[in-house]
Parts: structure tokens; C-alpha cells; sequence
């Protein structure tokens, strides 16, 4: 009996050398360890033609050798099993320098996204995002903003006119007069658009967009216009960035002024960017005129007012090294492609 | 504004460098955009006197010694006829800058370096120098002009640097002024302004001059239309002597970019620029009548300017008349008639004041310009008007060239030159900076600005001068006090005391912006276009003359043809940028813009034009197909909640078979398909090219739509495949319609196979779809959904002939 299981316990060892794959190991295991089948299952099936007094030493016997071959065979099984991956893996080697594949994505517009970054940084601080409309009136683009028809302040800005009543707003400050008219203070508001001067040469675009601030309450001053600003050019172009108020003039704000920021690409020590000067324009900015509060029927004894203009197409040239405005309005894939800022 | 430093030390002391200066006036709000010395390129020429100067045999040069003083004695090769021994020439050294000249020796081409040369085997250590080569024309220095050598004075120190002997040290600042400074659009402004920040005085121009006891009985003034022309002052001179200017005068001029003409026209151009005030002289001779009139012109009447081209004018056109005809359209150009001439031996001087809306409208009508046109076109102010005339006398008296009539003629509207007293509250202007500027600080600048200032309490009282019509209310006095005081001074707050406000976007601010990212998620780039376009544009496009797309508003006065058009369809700039985009090699991509399209109600504009949110699409290159653009089309629809239904339709611009109407809810809100081929080949495109228009206005009632929870089916699920074989002219559409009309559970039908072949015959194809059930009371049995499909196939065959592929 015992040289009955030790002959296919040599069968196991002999033909476990011819194996090669798990699939094998697999089919060989059957061959011997099938419950019905199986050589050693066979033999647990003979139990019944076996003497009693010899079953005990019959069973163990078995039992051990199924033992031996599960462990055996398992064994077997595992390293089959590892070199099979390793195998597949090596299979699959790549050259990993092969060039990517991409998922096409589109970018919003730079004009967009330096909208969006501003409107951000805006509604932060409590700015409600009005739109206006492209087509203005005479009153609301010019003379509701203090700029009369015999005003020279007309002549910095050359406009198209549509009628002798409508024209292309030049400013978004016109859509701020409707809010005027229509709200008390307080207001906080800002206002981006297209906006459009009759202008075409190598750095100017007859459509431009513009960003407007304004703010109404009580107690504005202009020390709250360069405390917001500041914010602004910090959030904007990082923190160390300062801002400079010079004295300018626009007719709907009094005291005007221009501010620049430090220049964010030498910190203010002078470099190609800021012309040696260490600053850079940015915006146009001023206490309201209270006359235009007048016009719009808001009492200038109790309220005062800020307003600032920001050239959107400017901030986006200064941000993302923009050479040529005419760019941004040319619908090129291979430029457009570049700026993925989300 | 250009303002030599020599002429503004006239009337200010400057006794800081030109640099300095520059940063002074940048402070206070006059930003100068140009600063330069006269002399900028010249460098290391000196006074040379020729010791010895023969001829070269055989050429027109000379070879010559000169002594350059502590540089040395050269020897120099020179070209020029008026070069001799004794004479004092500008002499370049080695090393020096002059401007090389073209073979004309006139024209200036560049900058150059002098080096040591052979001229005909003569050494030549250096270059003696005509006007031309050191920038120095007549009218800036006598004798400049000539065509060889400068002749310097005899008294010229050898060796000396001639900068200053030919006044090319001298710093030029060309200033900016803002709108409401037109007082400083002169010499004399820009000095006041100097005095005030470099708290020196201001010293006035000469003013005096004396009457002779001449006059004109009878002559008159009349002004018709004051509205115009608020104050007219006219003053006679006699005994005129036309000559040339004097030479400090001539060379100012040149300076400031005019040209010299004669002594009494000069004197005009020298107070243009000196006070900003255009005046105007005339022949009297050539007047008739005695008499001036200021009128509107008559509609049509004629005008023959002094530059020899005849003008139409209207009513809105100022003419200045004598007796009988028109002399002058007013502030802009003088009259033919009554021009200076050589022979003028009276003068009538004009110095007034228009309204600058009037000349600006005028000089834009009429397509002219002058100096003084750009002047009034600023403002001019009345204290300058009066100051003119009395400096225009001066001058004449000065140079020598007439005298002074005591016929002085002042027609005023009744304006006063005297200073307006303008009182505020301390408070106020501190409120305006947010700052506290201390009391005498104020006192001090408004002193400095000539407003005399006085202080009782809180109030502030200043005397205004005339030509500070800026200055109205506290807002003004606080922008001049924080202007001289520093804008380092302002501490910077954050709406220290202001209420809070909500801010954001709004919903249709919003769902635009998802819009947006969710076509840029599809491979698209977001572009901006102008919002005008060409009428060609309507034309590419095939519009019929009678679309409503050609009701366009159009820009009176527009840059070019090309750009006159408010856009009424967004197409057309689409495909301009799909043909900008394959002319430099982008041969696939996608595109989208969200702009207005401007729908005019009536036209001339009367009222606010509809501006409607469009949105367009375009998407170029081999792989696109016209149900890729279906899917963008889903891809809009998805985000804003809405569901879109097709139907074939044409337009003008697109394939006839291969266009949809897009609709929302029953109304039709947009189109999308493929580029019409004749189109295409107009524009040269070699690329498949698909278009897509959704309204989006039409579509903000569904802004804000949210996207709801449906809650899962609470039974199983079941799928069938169906392959089902129709005739080709039957549609998907129709197909899924009919199927989920017969069955009511279909939640989903997706086409995933079409078969076209011999097999299933001629005319047929094969259609497989995946189709689902959801349950929903109760489960489904296996029998129940092979019922749906029966009932499906029974109704697909009444309806189509269908039949199941076997």
C-alpha cells in the first residue's frame, strides 16, 4: 500500500517537472487532487474496500500524501504564478520618452480669464457684477458724467457714433449711472465690458475691454480708494506689490489720479518692463465728482464715492507677456492654446 | 505742450537740474513725456580757428590748421567754400557726434562718430561743421542755414564747447496737460505752475507799451451770436514795417516747431504759444467799411482761407466779417483777402475769445486745422485774451516794427477777468483725502497758486484768477491742496466706515461662465471678436438682400468699410477666424464666442437696440463631422438643463442636407451644420468646417434651471438589443420617436450599429439599437418585456414596414 502512494507521490515530483505554466499546475493539480476524479481522491474513495483494522493507517496515510501534494503543488502554483506576471510585465515594457496623449481641452480667453481673476478678487470685498449695454446714449456715456457737449474732455476719447443720440459707450462708467439712478446707496459695483474708441494702430484696438469700479456711501475719502487698490495690485500681482497715486484728470472724478503699481518684474529697481522707472501704470482712479451723484440723484452731502478703471487687455498683456494686443483678437488655436490658466 | 527751459526761465527762476524739474512737475500732475537737450547728439565739437588753409591741387578742398585751444592744433580736411584762415568754425574732434548728412548736404541720415581720415593722402584730425551737421537751422542760429560752414562769432573763445554759444544746451520738456489745465497749454502757464511747486515768483511778461493819439472815427465792433464769442477785442496799429524777425525770436519759434514768416505774423504765432492765446492779424487796408461784425456764416456761403482753398460752411460756422465780406472763419484760419502781406503798412490785431465746442466742430467740418483751431479747441480763458492784445503791442513796440494806435475796440459778454472768490470748508477737503493736512500747509500752497487764500475758522476764502475756470467747489481745492502737499502723504485705508454689501456674479453672470468652461471641457477655445463687421461680411454669407440680418445699425463715423456694422449674426467673424487660423497651418480646432448681436428696432437709432447673448461654435478639420457638433449642441443643452430637438433645415450659408434647426421648448433658438461648399472655396478653405448659433437670450429663462435628483428605479432594470431593417429614408429621429411612443417605459434608446448591404437588400438598412426599461409600480417578468418588444416591432411595421433582422 505504502509503495502504492509513494509511486504517485514520484509521479507527482516527475511530472511537476515537465509543467510550465499555472494553467498547468492547475490542470496537473486535478489530475491528482479532484475530489471525484483525482488519483488521491481515488483513493480516499477505496477507504470502503479497505479492512477495517487497516483503515486508520490506510487513511493517514492518504491524508499525509494529500497533504504533501497540496502543499507541493501550491507551491508550484505561486511561483508559476510569479513568474507569469513578471512575464506580462515585461511584455508591456514601453518606451516611456514616446510622446503624450493629450486630452484636448479649450482655454477660456485671457481677456476672460483676467476678467474673472478681478471679478474674484472684487466680490470678495462686496462688489456686485453689473453689465451694461454696448450702445449708449450720448447722456449716460458723456454728459451724466460730467463731460458736456463743449467739454474737451470728449476729444481724448474718439467715439463712434451711431446716431446722433447713441454711440458706442467708451467707458464703462455709462452702464454706472443706470445703477445710480435706479439704487441709494450703499453701492459697490463693477462693471466689465467692451468698451470702443476710434483708434487702430499698433497699440490700439478700436474694441477694448475695460473693468469699472465704483463705490458710494458714506465718508468715502481717498485714502479707502489706495487701502482697496492696494488689495487689488496684491492679490493681483503678488504680495509685495505698492501702489503710487499721481494727480490726473477725468472729468467724473475730482481729485483724479493715476496709479501705478512697482513694477512686479524687477520690484521696483528699473528693468525693460518699467522703463527703468520701477512702476507701471495700471489704472485710471478718482473720488467721484459729485456732480455726477448730483445727476444721478444722490445727495453729495451725505455720500461720497470712489471709482477706478482697470484696461483688461493691458493687465492681461502684463500678466501672461502678451507682446501685441492685436492677439487677443485674432483667434489663433496655437496662441489661444497657450494660456490654460483655470 | 513743448517748452523750451530757456524760454520758461523767462518768467520763473530755475535753479534746479532739467531732471529735477521733471520729477517736480510729474508730482503735481504734469507728466512730461518727453525730455531732451536741444543738442542731444552733439558732442565734443569746439570753437576752432583756422590758422592756415590751403588749397588741395586739383579739388575743391582745403587742407587747414586749426587751433582748438586746450585740445590742441589739428590738421583738418574741409569741403567747404567758406572755409579761411582766421574765420572761427565748429571744429568735431576725434570721438565727437555730429549728424551725417546725405550728398545734398541737407539731409540729415543718422548720427556720426568723427574718426581720423586721409583725404587725398592729407591727414584729417576732425571736421569743421555746417549748420546741418549740429542740428542748427537758420531760424535758430544766423547764418546756420547756409550751405558750408557755421560762421561763429569773432569774440567765440577758442577751444570752447559751441552748445552754448548756439544755444544747444538748452532742455526742450514736451509736457501732457490734462483737459482741465487748458491755462497751461502755454509758456507762461507752465511757468506759473513752476513758480507754485518751486515756491518762487512768478514774474509777468511785459506788458506796457505806449498810444499814439491815431485813431479811426466810426470804427465798430459788433458781435451777432455772443453765444460764440463771448469777448472780441481789436486793437489799430500804423506805420507797420514788414521785415523779418529778430533772431531770438525766430530762434524760439524754431524751438517750438514754427517756422518764421514775418515780424507781425511771428508776434502772433510768439503769444500763441507764450500765453495760449490765438490772435489774429489783418491787412486793414483790405478792410472795408470800418468795421468788424463776428457772425454765424449763412448756409452755403464761401470762404477762401489764406492757404488758398475755398470752404462751404453752414450756420453752425463762425465768421469773422469787415463791412462787407467775410475775412476770417473764426479761430480756425484767417481770410486770402486780408492776409500780410510785404506791402501792409496798417494792422488790425484780433484777440477774442470762441467757444471751443464751436472751432472744434468747426475745424472738424470743415476738415482744417491750425494751431490756433487745436488751441480753442482746448479753452482758451479771458484773462489770457486781454493779456494777448497788450503783449502783442508790447512786441510791436519792442521790435520796433509799428505803433500803437490809441483805437482800442472790447466787445465782452460781460464776463470779468477779475479773480471769483471761492469759499470751502477745511473740513470738507479733508473728508475729500481722508487726511487731516495741516492748516498752514493749506495756506501755504494756496498762497503758492496764486488763490490768496484767507482762513476764518473752517472756511477757507480764495480769489480764483480768471484762468483757473477748473476751480468750482471744495472737490477741486482738495485735488490742489494733495497735489502740491504729496500723494506720499495719503495712508491707505479699507472703507474704514462703509456699510456691507453682498457682492458676486448674478445667475446669468454664472450659468454664461459654466457655459463657457463646459465648451472649453469640450476642446474649444474661447474667442473675442469686434463686436462690427463688414457689410461684405453679409454678403459672404449669401444673405438675401431682404434677411433680417442686413437691418444692421450702421457707425457714422467708422475706422473703415470693413468695421461699420453692428453684427447681427456672429457667423461671419466666426468663419473669418477659421480662414485666419488655416492660412497659418491650423488645419483642426475649436472655437467659441459669446457676444452680442445688435438688433436695431428702428434705424436711425431712436431707441435702445436689442442686444441679444449669442453664443457661436465652429469646429474645423478632417475629424469633425456634423454629429460632432451635435454633441456640443448636447453639451449646451446638458448645462443649462434644457432639452434640444432637431429639425432639417436651410440657410444661405450652409449644406443643404446637413443643417439643423436648433429648438428649446418649441422655439426655435438656433442652427448648426456644415459650411456650404461655394463658400468654402471663396475663402479658399481646404478644411471641413461646422457652425453653430444658439440665441442665448431666448434661453436665460432657463438660467438657474437645477439639476434634480430622480430616484433610482426601486426594480430591475432590463436591456434589449433590437436590429431592425427599414428603408434608408427613414430617420433615427423617427424610429426612437415611434419606439417610445409604443411603449412607455423606454427610459433610453441608443443606436449603436448601421448596416448597409446586398444582404438586407437595395433600398434598406439595418439599425441596431440598445434600448432600456425601467420599471416602475412594479417589477418587470421576462415575459412582460418580451411584450414591450413585440408591441414595439407591431407598431414599427404598421408604421415603416420594419421588420426585425434575422
Amino acid at each position: 500500500m505504502n509503495a502504492n502512494l509513494e509511486l504517485i507521490k514520484q509521479e507527482i515530483i516527475t511530472g511537476s517537472e515537465e509543467l510550465n505554466s499555472s494553467k498547468e499546475v492547475y490542470e496537473f493539480k486535478k489530475k491528482f487532487l479532484d475530489g471525484k476524479t483525482g488519483k488521491i481522491g481515488m483513493l480516499m474513495k477505496e477507504m470502503k474496500n479497505i479492512a477495517p483494522e487497516e483503515r486508520a493507517a490506510y487513511g493517514k496515510g492518504v491524508n499525509e500524501l494529500k497533504e504533501w501534494a497540496l502543499e507541493f503543488l501550491g507551491g508550484l502554483d505561486e511561483k508559476m504564478k510569479a513568474k507569469e506576471l513578471q512575464a506580462r510585465y515585461e511584455a508591456e515594457k514601453i518606451d516611456i520618452s514616446l510622446p503624450a496623449v493629450t486630452v484636448a481641452e479649450g482655454n477660456l480667453h485671457p481677456i476672460t480669464l483676467v476678467r474673472n481673476q478681478i471679478i474674484d478678487i472684487f466680490a470678495g470685498m462686496g462688489f456686485e457684477i453689473f453689465e451694461g449695454t454696448e450702445i449708449e446714449t450720448d447722456y449716460y456715456n458723456f454728459t451724466a458724467l460730467n463731460t458736456p457737449e463743449d467739454h474737451p474732455a470728449r476729444d481724448m476719447q474718439d467715439t463712434f457714433y451711431l446716431s446722433p443720440e447713441f454711440l458706442l459707450r467708451t467707458q464703462t462708467s455709462a452702464g454706472q449711472i443706470h445703477v445710480m439712478e435706479k439704487q441709494q446707496p450703499p453701492i459697490k459695483i463693477l462693471s466689465p465690458g467692451k468698451v470702443f474708441r476710434s483708434d487702430d494702430d499698433a497699440t490700439h484696438s478700436p474694441m477694448f475691454t475695460q473693468m469699472e469700479g465704483l463705490v458710494v456711501d458714506k465718508n468715502i475719502t481717498l485714502c479707502d480708494l489706495q487701502g482697496m487698490l492696494d488689495e487689488f495690485v496684491k492679490k493681483i500681482y503678488g504680495e509685495g506689490t505698492k501702489t503710487r497715486l499721481r494727480p490726473s484728470y477725468f472729468p467724473f472724478t475730482e481729485p483724479s489720479v493715476e496709479v501705478d503699481c512697482s513694477c512686479f518684474e524687477c520690484g521696483g529697481k528699473g528693468c525693460k518692463l518699467c522703463k527703468g522707472t520701477g512702476w507701471i501704470e495700471i489704472l485710471g482712479a478718482g473720488i467721484v465728482n459729485n456732480k455726477v451723484l448730483e445727476n444721478c440723484g444722490i445727495d453729495s452731502n451725505v455720500y461720497s464715492g470712489l471709482a477706478f478703471g482697470i484696461g483688461i487687455e493691458r493687465t492681461a498683456m502684463l500678466k501672461y507677456g502678451i507682446n501685441n494686443i492685436k492677439l487677443l483678437f485674432e483667434s489663433d488655436v496655437k496662441v489661444l492654446g497657450q494660456l490654460n490658466d483655470k | 505742450m513743448i517748452a523750451p527751459l530757456s524760454w520758461l526761465k523767462d518768467y520763473v527762476d530755475i535753479d534746479i537740474t532739467p531732471q529735477e524739474l521733471e520729477e517736480k512737475l510729474f508730482s503735481c500732475g504734469f507728466e512730461v513725456e518727453e525730455l531732451y537737450e536741444v543738442g542731444k547728439d552733439i558732442n565734443k565739437v569746439v570753437v576752432g580757428y583756422v590758422l592756415e588753409c590751403e588749397p588741395i591741387p586739383d579739388t575743391h578742398l582745403h587742407v587747414c590748421k586749426v587751433d582748438c585751444g586746450e585740445h590742441g592744433i589739428f590738421q583738418i580736411c574741409c569741403g567747404a567754400d567758406n572755409v579761411c584762415a582766421g574765420g572761427k568754425f565748429p571744429a568735431a574732434l576725434v570721438g565727437a557726434t555730429v549728424y551725417a548728412t546725405a550728398k545734398d548736404h541737407k539731409t540729415v541720415e543718422g548720427v556720426m562718430t568723427i574718426g581720423k581720415g586721409k583725404l587725398r593722402g592729407y591727414e584729417s584730425h576732425g571736421m569743421l561743421c555746417s549748420g546741418v551737421e549740429l542740428g542748427v537751422s537758420e531760424d535758430m542760429y544766423p547764418g546756420a542755414g547756409y550751405n558750408g560752414l557755421l560762421v561763429l562769432p569773432e569774440d567765440a573763445p577758442v577751444g570752447a564747447d559751441v552748445k552754448p554759444i548756439l544755444g544747444l544746451d538748452d532742455w526742450i520738456f514736451d509736457i501732457a496737460i490734462t483737459a482741465n489745465r487748458p491755462d497751461c497749454q502755454s509758456i507762461v502757464g507752465i511757468a506759473r505752475e513752476i513758480a507754485a511747486v518751486l515756491e518762487k515768483e512768478f514774474k509777468a511778461p511785459d506788458l506796457s507799451y505806449t498810444e499814439s493819439d491815431v485813431t479811426i472815427e466810426n470804427f465798430k465792433v459788433t458781435v451777432d451770436c455772443p453765444e460764440l464769442c463771448p469777448r472780441y477785442s481789436a486793437h489799430y496799429v500804423t506805420d507797420v514795417k514788414i521785415e523779418e524777425s529778430p533772431a531770438w525770436m525766430k530762434r524760439r519759434l524754431a524751438l517750438v516747431g514754427i517756422g518764421a514768416i514775418s515780424n507781425v505774423v511771428d508776434i502772433t504765432n510768439y503769444i500763441l504759444k507764450e500765453l495760449g492765446q490765438p490772435m489774429h492779424a489783418f491787412d486793414y487796408t483790405t478792410l472795408e467799411g470800418d468795421a468788424i461784425n463776428v457772425r454765424r456764416a449763412k448756409d452755403g456761403e464761401k470762404i477762401v482761407t489764406l492757404d488758398e482753398t475755398e470752404l462751404t460752411l453752414t450756420t453752425e460756422n463762425m465768421l469773422i466779417c469787415d463791412g462787407v465780406k467775410p475775412v476770417a472763419l473764426a479761430g480756425v484760419m484767417g481770410g486770402l483777402n486780408s492776409e500780410i502781406k510785404e506791402t501792409t503798412n496798417t494792422v488790425l490785431f484780433e484777440s477774442a475769445k470762441f467757444a471751443r465746442d464751436n472751432i472744434r466742430r468747426t475745424s472738424r467740418s470743415v476738415g482744417k486745422s491750425s494751431d490756433s483751431s487745436a488751441r480753442y479747441a482746448k479753452g482758451v480763458d479771458e484773462y489770457a485774451t486781454v493779456m494777448a492784445m497788450k503783449r502783442a503791442l508790447h512786441l510791436i513796440e519792442e521790435l520796433n516794427c509799428g505803433k500803437v494806435s490809441k483805437m482800442h475796440v472790447d466787445v465782452n459778454a460781460g464776463n470779468s477777468v477779475e479773480p471769483k472768490e471761492l469759499s470751502v470748508s477745511i473740513a470738507k477737503v479733508n473728508a475729500v483725502l481722508g487726511i487731516t493736512v495741516p492748516n498752514e500747509d493749506i495756506v501755504r500752497i494756496m498762497t503758492n497758486l496764486s488763490f490768496q487764500p484767507k482762513l476764518e475758522g473752517d472756511t477757507l476764502t480764495l480769489q480764483i484768477p480768471a484762468y483757473r475756470e477748473d476751480m468750482e467747489t471744495y472737490q477741486d481745492v482738495a485735488e490742489e491742496v494733495i497735489r502740491m502737499y504729496g500723494y506720499e502723504h495719503i495712508v491707505p485705508t479699507f472703507l474704514a466706515s462703509a456699510q456691507v454689501t453682498m457682492g458676486g456674479e448674478n445667475t446669468q453672470q454664472k450659468t454664461e461662465m459654466r457655459l463657457k468652461k463646459a465648451l472649453c471641457n469640450v476642446g474649444a477655445h474661447e474667442c473675442i471678436h469686434y463686436s462690427f463687421f463688414s457689410p461684405s461680411d453679409l454678403d459672404l454669407l449669401k444673405l438675401p438682400a431682404d434677411a433680417p440680418e442686413r437691418h444692421a445699425i450702421r457707425i457714422m463715423n467708422p475706422i473703415s468699410e470693413e468695421l461699420s456694422l453692428m453684427r447681427t449674426t456672429l457667423a461671419a467673424s466666426m468663419i473669418n477666424a477659421v480662414v485666419r487660423n488655416q492660412k497659418k497651418g491650423n488645419l483642426e480646432g475649436r472655437l467659441f464666442e459669446v457676444a452680442k448681436k445688435f438688433i436695431p428696432k428702428d434705424l436711425p437709432l431712436t431707441e435702445y437696440p436689442d442686444e441679444r447673448q449669442t453664443l457661436c461654435v465652429a469646429l474645423f478639420g478632417a475629424q469633425e463631422s456634423f454629429f460632432t457638433m451635435k454633441g456640443v449642441a448636447e453639451k449646451v443643452a446638458e448645462v443649462l438643463h434644457v432639452k434640444f430637438t432637431y429639425a432639417n433645415t436651410q440657410n444661405t450659408f450652409l449644406h443643404p442636407f446637413q443643417t439643423a434647426s436648433i429648438s428649446c421648448e418649441g422655439v426655435e433658438i438656433g442652427y448648426f451644420g456644415k459650411l456650404a461648399y461655394d463658400i468654402a472655396d471663396e475663402c479658399d478653405l481646404r478644411i471641413p468646417v461646422y457652425l453653430m448659433e444658439i440665441d442665448l437670450e431666448s434661453l436665460s429663462q432657463y438660467y438657474g434651471k437645477k439639476a434634480m435628483f430622480t430616484p433610482l428605479p426601486k426594480f430591475a432594470e432590463e436591456q434589449r438589443d433590437l436590429a431592425i431593417v427599414v428603408d434608408k429614408a427613414i430617420t433615427c429621429g423617427e424610429i426612437e420617436d415611434t419606439m417610445k411612443e409604443a411603449c412607455k417605459y423606454i427610459t433610453s434608446i441608443k443606436l449603436f450599429d448601421i448596416y448597409e448591404g446586398a444582404q438586407i437588400g437595395e433600398d434598406k438598412k439595418s439599425m441596431a439599437f440598445t434600448v432600456l426599461f425601467t420599471p416602475k409600480e412594479e417589477a418587470f417578468t421576462a415575459e412582460s418585456v418580451d411584450g414591450f418588444v413585440k408591441k414595439i416591432l407591431k407598431q414599427m411595421n404598421k408604421k415603416f414596414g420594419a421588420e426585425l433582422r434575422s
